[in-house]
């Protein structure tokens, strides 16, 4: 568990000493969903309509934009064959770099898609329902993301890959992570979503850590 | 299972399928041949749908191979990565284009049909959606294997890739099914088909069969082709 940790607060490190890169994330993710009201139109019903869906997009984009350089540094400096060499799990290294790209993005996206969604005149209890299912629902997208991201280590143009990749898999928590302020608009509770999106969080752990792991040791070969 | 291994070895694929192949693609030419026959001649027009139902002849046979083509790779992929199977990573390469092609067609002739039947190209029916992101799966799948500078990478990331995609299919459609109920209204007026009758099953079942042996002649051929394309490259990279 040592090694998980050490690798953990040093990917936090990494990022705490140059915060401009999460800061770009964060930038692309308010810009992108600012466009939608520019080119939809500025009906407070539409918008409020479509709000769930157009943040849920927007983090789901934004997510991806920043698992590119995921393993591609440590691939490309070496860190990669140490992970290789060291003496406890490749999986658990796996996971600590996806929870590291989980804190420093889903974690920042699930606390500012609700302070975008009042711009989109989403009421409070839709605001805190789009909060907690991105809290949920992200970190899903992390250990897809860190797949694709394993996955097209060294691949020519592998950023337009990534995303060709592991969109089709985010697909569910999507559904379920928008579908759930839609229930709330008809008046049912978000519990069945919020479990559905944990459900396929734990899905998507107990997997794709071992998937990765693969991935990394092939690339690493 | 000892058969599977006797081909495991390019050299004895690639003579077995020499002499398999000219058998099979005339058995393909003439089955298909019957079905077409059947398909527009021997098929009764649908009392509602008239011509138009002849479109299930391909379309659904289609969608089943497509479906079954994605669960072969999933196998290529396993044997590829447990066994370190020679012949499955070339298999593999060589069919995903084959089913991607087959979900394409399915595609097609779904929004063909869905024009004259419930007026419109497209309609986000569950059904369609998940078969598009199928389409996408294969994509993902095509493109990753060939990402790569050396083939074996792009062939073992492939695998990875096919294993985690059969496991998110049943969990993709089944969210899709979720999706489309929670925001689709029933707004198209499907026909509640009575069990089908069997002068449209027989045709049905028999182009099911002939796709399938098309299916199998495609993927064989395009695997022989790997095999001599990957020893040009191995040929060339020597001398």
């Amino acid at each position: 568990m040592s090694g998980f940790t050490t690798l953990l607060m040093r990917d936090l490190r990494l990022v705490l000493r140059r915060p401009g890169d999460v800061g770009v994330v964060l930038a692309f993710f308010v810009v992108a969903t600012v466009l939608f009201p520019l080119g939809i139109g500025p009906e407070t019903n539409v918008l409020a309509r479509i709000a769930a869906g157009v943040l849920w997009c927007a983090a789901l984009f934004a997510a991806l934009l920043s698992l590119e350089r995921l393993f591609a540094a440590d691939y490309e400096d070496g860190t990669l064959d140490l992970l290789l060499l060291a003496p406890w799990p490749l999986e658990l290294a796996a996971l600590a770099k996806c929870l590291a790209h989980w804190i420093v993005t889903g974690l920042p996206l699930s606390l500012l898609a609700p302070v975008l969604g009042v711009a989109f005149g989403l009421d409070g209890q839709s605001l805190l329902a789009l909060g907690a299912t991105l809290l949920v629902g992200t970190p899903t997208l992390s250990l897809i993301g860190g797949l694709a991201a394993a996955l097209t280590l060294g691949a020519r143009k592998s950023g337009a890959l990534l995303a060709l990749l592991a969109l089709p898999l985010c697909v569910p928590t999507l559904i379920f992570g928008a579908g759930a302020i839609e229930t709330l608009a008809a008046g049912d509770g978000i519990v069945t979503h919020v479990a559905i999106l944990a459900a396929l969080a734990l899905v998507a752990l107990a997997t794709t850590p071992w998937a990765i792991a693969a991935a990394l040791r092939q690339a690493g070969e | 299972m000892a058969d599977l291994h006797f081909l495991a070895n390019p050299a004895r694929f690639r003579r077995f399928s020499q002499r398999v192949l000219p058998g099979l693609g005339f058995a393909t030419v003439l089955m298909l041949a019957v079905g077409v026959y059947m398909a527009f001649f021997v098929a009764p027009q649908d009392y509602q749908q008239g011509n138009t139902v002849r479109i299930m002849f391909v379309h659904v046979p289609s969608a089943w191979l497509s479906m079954g083509g994605y669960a072969m790779l999933a196998v290529l992929g396993a044997s590829l990565l447990v066994w370190r199977h020679p012949l499955a990573a070339l298999m593999a390469r060589a069919a995903a284009p084959v089913g991607a092609s087959f979900a394409a067609v399915c595609l097609l002739t779904g929004s063909l049909w869905g024009r004259p039947m419930w007026g419109t190209y497209w309609v986000w029916d569950a059904r369609l959606t998940s078969m598009l992101l199928l389409f996408f799966l294969y994509l993902g799948h095509i493109a990753l294997s060939r990402a790569y500078d050396s083939p074996e990478r792009g062939d073992r990331a492939a695998a990875i890739l096919a294993l985690i995609g059969v496991i998110n299919l049943p969990i993709i459609k089944f969210s899709v099914d979720w999706w489309n109920t929670l925001h689709q209204p029933a707004s198209i007026t499907r026909l509640d088909a009575p069990a089908i009758h069997n002068s449209i099953l027989v045709p049905l079942l028999w182009m099911a069969v002939s796709l399938l042996f098309l299916f199998v002649w495609l993927v064989l051929l395009r695997t022989e082709t790997e095999i001599d394309r990957r020893r040009l490259e191995n040929a060339e990279a020597a001398s």
